[in-house]
């Protein structure tokens, strides 16, 4: 073999190794193995915890309200989707880490007569007329037990 | 005569350490993409689950708990232009014209700004990310740091995404955003971390009216293919084949 082929052959495997050995410290864990991302990448989105716990934690100690609410128009409604997350309350059991929410703006998010509500699926009033003496709707209605 | 002797051993040892040493480096090197490699091999068979959701305009009474929840669950940062699902109030007028209003992502509730007597139609659209199947981001991505989950749920991949945006401008729909302050790109996960945990996605345990459907796909039996058998149901922007898994029943030809 010619010396000046030798010579080159002999750069380019040190390139080659150099190449490799860049990859390998280069390209993250576990890249690849499911397509073309980290697969490990998939237990970090995995690895939050749900702040969101369902009815089932609830009702562990407010039976009387679930009670309450196993009938009538909310009866579909998850106690959460007023009260807010209740990871926080869960674990201290204080009132502070709970959403109690009131004033008619509230109610008004479902209740308010708005011309793309439709009318059908729920009841509305004009929450500027309606009782307009009363600060709060929970006066008069329990969103627990709410009147047909 | 001795230290010569001493220095011929060392250079003799020497070859051998930097031998094994560039072979152990080789060897390691070529095994790892035989993972990939594998894959490969298996890519393209079918898994059990795929999910999608179904969204039933008729049901949705605009009451924005869905976007609350999610900012809840997510932590996404809650000025008003972050948004991983959002609810938008489409009203068409007498005279044609189209108004859309999305004020904080609805969070706060919707007015109606035009007067009764002048609206033809009027609606809201719940609107999140596609979880498309050809999904435009996945495609655009340089560093793969945006992928498509074998359940068929497109995540970001929060260590390895640069923030260079690109993803955010190829999204048709406009479901994803910047972090503020991770500088990653953010979109909804449908809430991963719950539905490996076998719960449903925060947003859809937050709609009072049942509006939101979540299954899978090729449980022909399941709540999501009975929703689909049952409702005539459209996706977004069908034109660009993205293969959106996102079905809306009742969707307004005006809504885009």
């Amino acid at each position: 073999m010619p010396k000046q082929l030798q010579r080159i052959l002999l750069l380019l495997s040190i390139l080659v190794i150099i190449f490799i050995g860049l990859r390998h410290y280069l390209i993250p864990e576990s890249f690849g193995e499911l397509g073309h991302y980290r697969a490990n990448s998939l237990l970090d989105n995995e690895a939050h915890i749900p702040k969101y716990l369902g009815n089932d934690f609830c009702i562990d100690c407010h039976d009387s309200e679930a009670s309450l609410l196993t009938i009538g128009k909310h009866s579909k409604i998850k106690c959460e989707t007023c009260h807010g997350p209740g990871f926080k309350h869960v674990e201290s059991n204080e009132k502070v880490d709970i959403i109690l929410p009131s004033g008619r703006d509230f109610c008004g998010l479902c209740h308010s007569l708005n011309k793309a509500r439709p009318i059908n699926k729920v009841k509305q009033v004009d929450i500027k007329e309606h009782n307009i003496e009363e600060t709060e709707c929970i006066n008069c209605h329990n969103p627990h037990e709410p009147w047909n | 005569m001795e230290l010569e002797y001493k220095n011929k051993k060392t250079r003799r040892d020497f070859f051998k350490a930097a031998g094994i040493f560039t072979g152990g480096v080789l060897f390691a090197t070529l095994l790892k993409p035989y993972k990939s490699l594998a894959y490969k091999l298996h890519e393209g068979e079918t898994s059990n689950v795929w999910y999608g959701i179904g969204i039933d305009i008729e049901k949705c009474i605009g009451c924005g708990r869905c976007a609350n929840a999610c900012k809840n669950e997510n932590d996404v940062p809650r000025e008003p232009f972050y948004f991983r699902n959002w609810v938008e109030q489409y009203t068409i007028k007498n005279d044609g014209e189209v108004i859309v209003e999305s004020p904080n992502g609805g969070i706060d509730g919707f007015t109606q700004s035009i007067p009764d007597e002048d609206i033809y139609k009027s609606f809201f659209v719940p609107k999140l990310c596609n979880h498309c199947y050809k999904s435009p981001c996945e495609q655009v991505c340089p560093v793969g740091a945006t992928y498509r989950s074998p359940e068929g749920i497109i995540l970001v991949d929060e260590e390895y995404c640069i923030g260079c945006r690109y993803c955010v401008q190829a999204c048709p729909y406009g479901c994803r955003f910047i972090h503020p302050k991770k500088k990653v790109a953010s979109k909804c996960t449908y809430c991963y971390h719950r539905v490996k945990k076998g719960l449903n996605p925060a947003c859809m345990d937050a709609c009072p009216t049942g509006a939101r459907i979540f299954g899978n796909l090729r449980d022909k039996s399941g709540p999501l293919a009975e929703f689909l058998k049952e409702h005539n149901c459209h996706v977004l922007k069908p034109h660009l084949n993205t293969g959106s898994k996102l079905y809306y029943n009742g969707l307004n030809m005006e809504v885009k």
